[in-house]
């Protein structure tokens, strides 16, 4: 397909790894953010490409990993009760709750709904009017215009059996959160494509300089992640921060200004809870108070309830890059994607579960 | 979860910008695409799409930047060498 096949020339690739190679005299330690990065890095074998000095992290970047508990498990109440359809994108359903996933909501009998996009379930809404449609609004800035367009289509054409249950997160604050952490290891960052084709990289520009760390736009393709470490390397050696963009067939500087217009007339910045990570001011997205009727939370009267996280799974050290997946004892053995322990064990772009399905089994075993 | 695919646009239905939809093919697979957000692309523009909103028009020059910058660093290795 275009667009997608050229950036997976094996040859290319093997000219930008030399490239790569030549440039690096010192260790580097680069987090790219997005689990869809993550994924494509794990599944062509990115990482084997690059010379034993650079280390690639897998950072927070898939919302499914990082939605807290007490979210999954006001999903799991909203979609046990009867009057309501409660609709998501599948990677949320297998996600563990306190005490069940809302799989196991859906064999008992709920009416849990897959669906492909938040149009989908406002059609559900609009072709059910004696139940309650619940969607569960999971995502990063990318997923934001989507949801907003939903809720605000809803408003526009008085569909008022049609809530969000929010559990929005930004990507820019959980970077400052990794950088100030004194267990931070991160040098470098490769940037989430999708997310900058939204939003643009205006916001990374004072974070690469406060914290005096490269920062690369990339996009999704080997050849995409290869340059963009390439450009990031390039930097670190330099001794530059600057935020550069790799993916500009995608991202504007100013990203898209219709979508952000939206995001902004429907939601409004809030703090929020990371899975295994814990709260981060002004890393969440809520719906603004013009919008508040749309909010489950509100309609069902959820807001007040919270719920202690277990100290079981480790993700929280995976998704700030201090520990790899495979580093973590339960890893492969009393935590599969069967049953899995933690979130990033349950998404396709969860780390644990990528090191998983792609055989990266070894402690340090990432050289075959 | 932020998996955006490209695809090209087929078609376009509507015209309040606010619905605009279009029918979007990845690689022979059609698609309803809601177009809201890029209301510069026309058909047989290719978007990147994700959970059913096209969320940029691709750049078709910048597409080219990825081999452009791999032919300038080898090109400046190969003037480097020729001097050492």
């Amino acid at each position: 397909m275009r667009f997608i096949d050229e950036y997976r020339d094996a040859e290319a690739a093997e000219r930008y790894a030399r490239a790569i190679a030549r440039i690096t005299t010192r260790p580097w330690t680069i987090m790219e953010v997005c689990g869809g990065q993550t994924h494509a890095i794990v599944k062509f074998g990115v990482d084997e490409l690059l010379p034993d000095k650079i280390t690639l992290v897998h950072g927070p970047g898939c919302p499914v990993c990082v939605t807290p508990l007490e979210l999954i498990d006001k999903a799991i109440a909203l979609a046990s009760r009867p009057d309501v359809i409660f609709c998501s994108f599948g990677d949320m359903l297998r996600v563990p709750g306190t005490e069940k996933d809302l799989l196991t909501v859906k064999a008992n009998g709920g009416d849990v709904r897959i669906v492909y996009s938040p149009l989908d379930a406002l059609k559900i809404a609009e072709e059910n009017l004696t139940k309650q449609v619940v969607f569960f609004a999971v995502g990063f800035e990318t997923t934001a215009p989507a949801n907003a367009m939903a809720v605000y289509q809803a408003a526009k054409r008085g569909i008022r059996n049609f809530s969000l249950l929010v559990a929005h997160v930004l990507v820019p604050p959980a970077m400052e959160a990794i950088l100030s952490s004194p267990n931070n290891r991160v040098q470098g960052f490769l940037a989430a494509g999708h997310v900058c084709t939204v939003m643009g990289y205006t916001e990374y520009e004072p974070i690469a300089r406060k914290y005096h760390v490269p920062i690369v736009v990339t996009g999704f393709e080997p050849l995409d992640i290869l340059q963009g470490v390439y450009m990031c390397v390039k930097q670190l050696e330099e001794g530059r921060a600057e935020v550069e963009n790799q993916y500009a067939r995608s991202v504007r500087r100013e990203g898209n200004l219709l979508a952000q217009q939206l995001i902004r007339e429907v939601f409004r910045i809030v703090p929020r809870k990371w899975r295994g990570i814990g709260e981060i001011p002004r890393s969440g997205l809520g719906l603004a108070e013009k919008y508040a009727e749309f909010d489950a939370e509100v309609r069902f009267g959820l807001a007040d309830r919270t719920v202690e996280e277990s100290s079981e799974c480790m993700s929280g050290l995976v998704l700030q890059g201090v520990m790899k997946p495979h580093e973590c004892p339960a890893f492969g053995t009393q935590c599969t994607p069967e049953h899995p322990l933690g979130a990033p064990m349950v998404s396709s772009e969860g780390a644990c579960a990528a090191y998983y399905h792609y055989g990266r089994f070894r402690v340090g075993g990432l050289t075959p | 979860m932020c998996l955006g695919v490209p695809g090209k646009i087929i078609s376009i239905s509507g015209d309040d910008p606010l619905t605009r939809m279009g029918k979007v093919s990845f690689g022979g697979i059609l698609k309803e695409v809601c177009l809201a957000y890029v209301p510069d692309a026309q058909v047989g523009d290719y978007v990147i799409v994700h959970v059913g909103f096209a969320i940029s028009r691709l750049d078709e020059q910048q597409a080219q930047q990825v081999f452009e910058y791999l032919r300038q660093i080898d090109e400046l290795r190969g003037l480097e060498e020729g001097t050492t």
